[in-house]
């Protein structure tokens, strides 16, 4: 273990490292250990509700027949999939993965600290996190079973038992989405104290990285939104549980309240997603094309305001809820000119590669593949942000096309961006670049023939969340079965495609090259540090001479310049 | 095994300790979950107006008046606690924390009493919606204000052997918060008929 | 702590007889029965009174400036909810409907529809 070299509180520190299972597994308060807990939750639930889409999509495609290793799928069971999958994919991969694992990891070290500034609310954080996602699987078991009323669990279908048939797994469900939500909360709170109040000396604002920035902008949006639905959150259990009226009309309750405090929230926290992946995205165009960032403050006062404009377009959620059609004009207007600061962000990008020497190594390849992809969920979330055409569009496959074009370039192809890019200093050992490509390969091709198919069924008027549409013959054709079948096998392949990945990243993790330091030759002070970091990430904390995009300065011998070399 | 705290909670690159730091980022995150509680209220309350009214004049207001009037006390206490710990004087800084603690035990026992009071003569937690908001918003006030006073009480133990005496500031914000929940709790549902 | 300085010259004691003063006009004002002065006195007297505490116990009149900012954010964003959400909670009557509550329609004549903004 190596010792820290700028002494503290005195103490004792031979007890402090020793450890046994309980404190290394249960009660670990570093940061490293604590994201990497976030990670393979994050990586084992993201397989859960993978499957979970395996089940359904196989109904889809053959109605009615057993589905290998699950069984038949009936309405409800159809049902409770959905919304678990997409609560899954939303609170328990993408918020862990993106902002909880590369949070935790990161910061500390990209700010030259040693550790988060309140180590044990970080592990109190992560254990909340853990409960939730217990009292979530364990819906399922549950008499009634798991809650199956969609993710935006509409009342007053999930205000009474009555109506959606899932008495205790309801609020079990709403439990385990409050629970999560104030784990993120208490991680925030971590996050934003240590980045404003523990930068290495010499570090100005205007010195931190991107990805650093980044997070802590989605910390705060994340934080200003979700404020509502807690409360929201609040009242709808009291109404499963306590018998109250605040969302049911026959007791005087209003539930388009609740639809307005859910998407006040449900929307940025998409962005809440999105912004820290467009942070790693932003650290790898930037040590892959050997170049600094172009705009560095622009991009963050864009971000920024990216952020803020979220939080008024929420409305577009609703539009066929029965709103004011003149706030529907509003949100309509809100909602298209948020693609304006997204789009100033991407020039950006692409004007900090023009001119780079690119190398494509497969985090590279992950970058531009979600750049490309996120395009596609862009433009078309521009047709649907105007009321008009989302009036057809609302609640069928065309909407549900255009937020997995949105939603996995930015968890999936985002997210393995940053493992494939940070591997190297989480183990100690390169990832296999050949067997990584033919993962990438893959799983991008496949991927877009799953949702390709899925925008002309909706073209065509299919609506979601039927589990059978024998019932609705205009939508039942041949011709639409075929699609469905297609979109079905595209995913068996990219599930296929994914044992790729698990194989490359135990083997690699066990047997792969040994890393080194830094062998991207990047900047920032993550990779100025041993690989992986011991306790206390550095042996002597390092002092800031410069930003950390000083790539390719000219009169240079080396193409790159950590930010803690002295000049 | 004792925990060690890391070199990085000792940095300050803000001048703002990270403990009040972490408290106000804490305050912005509570001020939109009672701000999201308070904003449906009042839309509720504004639309349904007369029915609500009704239902309302049955709260006690003068139980809600002792209430506000031991909450600011309590806020004037703990200020003072805070200015004798600015000045090191561990003794008088432990005893207005105490009287803090006092006067929130003294909130919860008229808040007891409402309760029992309003049950016993039928406003359950469900008759109305209005009582459904009247319950929920101030049981989830009372319970920071618990959560506040076991923060308090704990920081309080510090203080005595002049330990963290930072902690005390700390604390203090979050209960004036507390107490700043209430000012605007007691107008929306005790005088508002 | 720079705050010692401010701690030092405020008289905490001059604002709570201030905040006490403040909170027995804010009961008795309702008292009269008019609602104007009932909004003024009860609610207009509770910002006050959270503004006093929030300046001086708090100590956000030294703090620095952003954390007034990072508090006025959060609620200026309430606000902009209760805007977006007040027209469909709160207006139950439309330009060519009517609310009623189930079970008592009986008679609906549809208005003149007046354009978009009722222009």
């Amino acid at each position: 273990m190596t010792t820290i070299a700028a002494t503290h509180d005195g103490g004792d520190h031979a007890s402090h490292h020793e450890e046994t299972f309980v404190s290394k597994y249960i009660f670990p308060t570093d940061h490293k250990r604590i994201a990497m807990q976030y990670l393979m939750t994050g990586l084992v639930m993201f397989a859960v509700g993978g499957f979970m889409a395996y089940v359904f999509r196989m109904q889809l495609a053959y109605p009615g027949a057993s589905v290998p290793l699950f069984g038949e799928v009936d309405a409800a069971t159809y049902n409770a999939l959905i919304t678990n999958h997409a609560t899954i994919m939303i609170f328990w991969v993408a918020m862990p993965m993106l902002i909880a694992a590369f949070g935790n990891y990161l910061i500390p070290l990209m700010i030259g600290a040693d550790d988060m500034v309140f180590p044990r609310l970080n592990r109190l954080s992560y254990q909340i996190f853990f409960i939730s996602t217990i009292i979530l699987m364990v819906a399922w078991l549950v008499p009634g079973g798991a809650f199956g009323g969609s993710w935006t669990s509409y009342p007053p279908l999930s205000s009474r038992g009555e109506f959606n048939g899932t008495p205790i797994g309801a609020p079990m469900w709403v439990l385990a989405v409050a629970l999560e939500i104030v784990a993120f909360l208490l991680g925030g709170i971590n996050f934003m104290a240590t980045t404003m109040n523990s930068r290495a000396p010499g570090m100005k604002m205007m010195d931190i990285p991107i990805v650093v920035w980044f997070i802590n902008i989605a910390v705060l949006l994340f934080m200003f939104s979700v404020g509502p639905l807690v409360a929201g959150a609040v009242l709808l259990l009291l109404d499963q549980t306590v018998g109250t009226s605040f969302y049911v009309p026959t007791g005087g309750g209003d539930p388009v309240i609740f639809q307005h405090l859910f998407w006040f929230f449900g929307h940025p926290e998409v962005y809440v997603i999105l912004i820290p992946e467009l942070g790693i995205v932003a650290e790898i165009i930037t040590t892959f094309a050997r170049k600094k960032i172009f705009g560095y403050r622009i991009i963050i006062w864009t971000m920024i305001v990216t952020g803020i404009l979220s939080l008024v377009v929420w409305a577009h959620h609703q539009f066929i809820a029965g709103i004011d059609p003149r706030m529907a004009v509003i949100f309509s207007i809100t909602t298209i000119m948020i693609s304006i600061p997204l789009a100033l962000i991407y020039m950006l990008l692409i004007a900090t590669l023009y001119g780079g020497s690119i190398e494509f190594k497969v985090p590279m390849l992950w970058a531009m593949g979600m750049m490309t992809e996120f395009l596609v969920g862009g433009l078309t979330g521009i047709y649907l942000g105007s009321s008009a055409i989302d009036i057809y569009m609302h609640d069928n496959t065309f909407v549900m096309a255009h937020f997995h074009y949105t939603l996995m370039p930015v968890v999936f192809f985002g997210g393995w961006a940053g493992i494939t890019f940070w591997f190297p200093k989480f183990f100690g050992r390169m990832l296999n670049e050949t067997l990584g490509k033919i993962h990438f390969w893959g799983s991008t091709i496949s991927f877009n023939f799953i949702f390709i198919p899925l925008f002309f069924l909706g073209m065509s008027g299919q609506q979601r969340k039927i589990f059978d549409y024998s019932a609705f013959p205009d939508i039942n054709t041949a011709a639409h079965q075929d699609l469905r079948v297609f979109a079905t096998t595209a995913f068996l392949v990219f599930i296929a495609f994914q044992f790729v990945f698990v194989f490359n990243f135990f083997k690699s993790m066990m047997s792969g090259p040994v890393a080194g330091n830094n062998p991207w030759n990047s900047n920032t002070l993550d990779w100025q540090c041993p690989s992986p970091p011991p306790h206390g990430n550095f042996a002597e904390l390092p002092t800031v001479y410069r930003g950390p995009y000083e790539y390719s300065v000219p009169g240079r011998e080396s193409d790159f310049w950590p930010q803690n070399e002295p000049a | 095994m004792a925990f060690q705290a890391p070199v990085a909670t000792d940095r300050c690159n803000t001048g703002i300790s990270t403990g009040k730091l972490a408290i106000w980022i804490l305050l912005a995150s509570e001020i939109v979950i009672f701000g999201g509680l308070v904003a449906v209220y009042l839309l509720l309350r504004l639309h349904e107006g007369a029915a609500w009214g009704a239902e309302a004049a049955h709260t006690n207001v003068v139980a809600g008046a002792i209430n506000t009037f031991i909450l600011l006390t309590s806020s004037f206490f703990i200020v003072l606690a805070h200015q004798a710990a600015e000045q090191d004087d561990r003794k008088k800084a432990v005893k207005f924390m105490y009287l803090t603690l006092l006067c929130a035990l003294g909130f919860l026992v008229v808040k007891a009493y409402e309760y029992t009071y309003e049950i016993s003569h039928g406003y359950t937690w469900f008759r109305s919606n209005f009582w459904g908001f009247y319950y929920t918003a101030t049981f989830i006030h009372a319970s920071h204000v618990i959560a506040g006073g076991i923060a308090i009480f704990i920081a309080a133990q510090g203080v005595k052997v002049g330990y963290h005496m930072n902690r005390v500031e700390v604390c203090g914000i979050y209960w004036h918060f507390v107490d700043l929940v209430w000012i605007f709790l007691f107008p929306l549902l005790y005088i508002a008929k | 702590m720079s705050e010692a300085h401010a701690g030092k010259h405020t008289n905490y004691l001059k604002i709570y007889i201030i905040l006490m003063v403040l909170l027995v006009i804010s009961i008795l004002g309702p008292e009269l029965g008019m609602p104007i002065v009932t909004l003024v006195s009860a609610f207009g007297i509770a910002l006050v009174k959270a503004l006093m505490v929030a300046a001086w116990f708090m100590h956000l009149n030294v703090e620095k400036k952003y954390i007034w900012f990072l508090i006025i954010s959060s609620l200026l964003f309430i606000v902009a909810m209760w805007v977006g959400m007040a027209p469909d909670i709160m207006l139950w009557e439309g330009q060519n409907w009517r609310h009623c509550t189930p079970g008592t329609c009986v008679e609906l004549t549809v208005p003149e529809s007046r354009g978009l903004f009722g222009l």
